[in-house]
């Protein structure tokens, strides 16, 4: 494997008495889509701010691209693309204005970003609203232009803080597309999400983070296989009688997890499982039986469920 | 890459880039901020002029003024506190807006440009702003016949110079505060209005009782009345005073936008 972009050890970041990020270590690869999945207020957007070479930290090393980027911070920020949690993009300014005008922050010659606008509004599906103001536009727009304005460098790497966090369905399948996309023609990606939908859809690899420290890293496929079982089986049986049976179920499957409106039996085949209960006289209210997810991995690996 | 991403050239020229968006910005309220620099100086003229200024000859003809005529002796602080209020609303307002309300200088941050040329490009705009809206007043002026054209040029850059010096300061504590629920009214109602009322705006400050002339004395806006009243009839301080001004108003500039600067690249590394 060739040197890493982006190189990370020991990672630590405090404010205050509170220990945001807790030491960490990963390396991304160039052309890698990687993630850093956890809940709200696992540390993902410190690193991502510290990455993004704005944020300081306070011990451990850092190179992207080679270089440290709390000493070369303009020097690294010329290769990054950074797509923010929360979009700050120029309201009153129109989508092309927005896109010209953050061309220009990276000195960018006036007739190289006017070619790349044209680009940028095809690729982000808006050159319908290219002329309209930017406080005009639905939050899926708005996430798609904030993508848009991160690549008018065409940067090596691309940092997204929760890409889809506050978008409704449709708008997110879109996103995905897009991102997809951008994977697709090699561009480096690093995102932050608390979706385990969204980290098994667009990581190559992640790793899962949770009070500021890494639990566990792989591909979303290899987390699962390691930290699950094939199949869950969900049962409910209503909140009061869950607790009840809780003893009895989990002498019949490999490992389980009792929440407070379900249990989830972790097995290799769930419709036998379910059988067995039935067998057993046991009937809960409502069954489904689904593959693990990194959902399952969260849990397993820290004893919470990923969004709270 | 193949963008033909130019980095010495941002570390040169990112200030100004930060400012012409700032100007691009500015540009969307060009209506709004044209009626303010035009309506506030007519009213004034009118008021302050055929009004009490008519009183006020009246009563002590022009002996309380150095024998200047009234709105004549107030024209210089009219530009200053013009340049003054132009400045505060392009620092504070896009200073807030752009840590808080829309995080505009993360975005900006998230490039090449530093916090330091972000700081800068504000202040710089501002200063245009500032251009602007006293070159429009000193044209009314001369419409009403306060001034006559010539040395009273002048006047514009010295106000610009007062607008500058308090703009620096503000600048630094619109990027300081981090809870901004109270700032523009304790900037507008405890810092503004005392300021435009004790700094020898309607009256030669040694009127004042001694105990009030301190607010005079550390108010920007003073050092640049005087100072306009000088270049614009001769008002008759020394040549150590005008020095005295220079170096104030320059001190305030100076510091402010070094402190400033730092203050912004702090806040947007945190």
């Amino acid at each position: 494997m060739s040197k890493p972009l982006i190189s990370v050890r020991g990672l630590t970041k405090v404010f205050g008495d509170f220990t945001a990020v807790d030491g960490i270590d990963f390396d991304v690869a160039k052309g890698e889509s990687f993630g850093l999945l956890g809940p709200n207020g696992a540390g993902k957007s410190t690193t991502m701010r510290i990455l993004a070479a704005t944020s300081t930290r306070t011990s451990g090393t850092v190179e992207i691209l080679d270089k440290d980027p709390e000493k070369f911070g303009p020097l690294v920020r010329a290769h990054l693309g950074v797509v923010p949690q929360e979009d700050n993009l120029d309201g009153e300014l129109t989508v092309t204005e927005n896109l010209f005008i953050y061309g220009r922050y990276f000195g960018l010659s006036k007739k190289f970003i006017k070619g790349k606008i044209e680009e940028l509004l095809e690729f982000a599906q808006l050159e319908e609203k290219r002329d309209v103001k930017v406080q005009a536009l639905s939050g899926g727009m708005k996430r798609r232009l904030t993508i848009a304005r991160g690549l008018v460098s065409e940067p090596d790497i691309l940092l997204l803080d929760e890409p889809t966090t506050g978008l409704d369905p449709q708008a997110r399948h879109i996103l995905w597309d897009r991102l997809f996309r951008l994977k697709e023609l090699g561009v480096t990606l690093v995102l932050t999400t608390h979706f385990m939908d969204e980290a098994e859809q667009l990581c190559d690899r992640l790793v899962v983070m949770d009070k500021g420290a890494i639990m566990a890293e792989g591909s979303p496929q290899g987390l699962i296989k390691q930290y699950s079982s094939k199949e869950v089986l969900e049962v409910r049986f209503g909140s009061d009688r869950n607790k009840e049976v809780a003893p009895q179920l989990s002498q019949m499957c490999e490992r389980m997890e009792t929440l407070p409106d379900r249990l989830l039996m972790y097995t290799e085949d769930g419709e036998k499982l379910l059988e067995q209960i039935a067998a057993a006289k046991l009937h809960p209210t409502t069954s489904l039986v689904r593959r693990s997810s990194l959902e399952d991995v969260f849990l397993r690996l820290t004893g919470r469920t990923l969004i709270e | 890459m193949n963008a033909g991403i130019d980095v010495p050239q941002i570390q040169r020229f990112g200030s100004l880039y930060i400012a012409s968006a700032r100007l691009k910005s500015m540009s969307k309220w060009k209506a709004i901020i044209a009626a303010v620099d035009i309506g506030n100086p007519l009213f004034y003229l009118i008021a302050v002029g055929i009004g009490i200024g008519v009183l006020v000859e009246k009563g002590s003809g022009t002996s309380g003024t150095n024998g200047i005529k009234f709105i004549a002796f107030i024209a210089p602080a009219l530009l200053a506190n013009t340049a003054i209020t132009g400045v505060m609303d392009e620092t504070v307002f896009p200073t807030i807006e752009g840590f808080k309300w829309r995080k505009l200088f993360f975005a900006q941050n998230a490039t090449p440009i530093t916090g330091r040329q972000i700081a800068l490009g504000v202040y710089l705009a501002a200063i245009c702003r500032a251009i602007f809206s006293v070159s429009v007043y000193y044209l009314l002026l001369l419409a009403f016949n306060v001034v006559d054209v010539g040395i009273s040029l002048l006047l514009i850059p010295i106000a610009v110079l007062g607008g500058s010096a308090f703009g620096a300061i503000i600048l630094y504590f619109a990027a300081k505060i981090e809870k901004d629920d109270q700032f523009f009214n304790i900037l507008g109602r405890l810092v503004i209005m005392p300021m435009f009322l004790f700094s020898g705006t309607f009256f030669p400050l040694a009127s004042m009782p001694i105990y009030l002339q301190p607010i005079g004395w550390v108010s920007p806006l003073w050092h640049t009345t005087e100072l306009g009243r000088e270049a614009a009839f001769d008002y008759g301080i020394s040549g150590l005073m005008v020095v005295v001004h220079l170096i104030y108003l320059f001190t305030l500039v100076a510091v402010g936008v070094v402190l400033s600067r730092r203050q912004f690249e702090r806040r947007l590394a945190k």
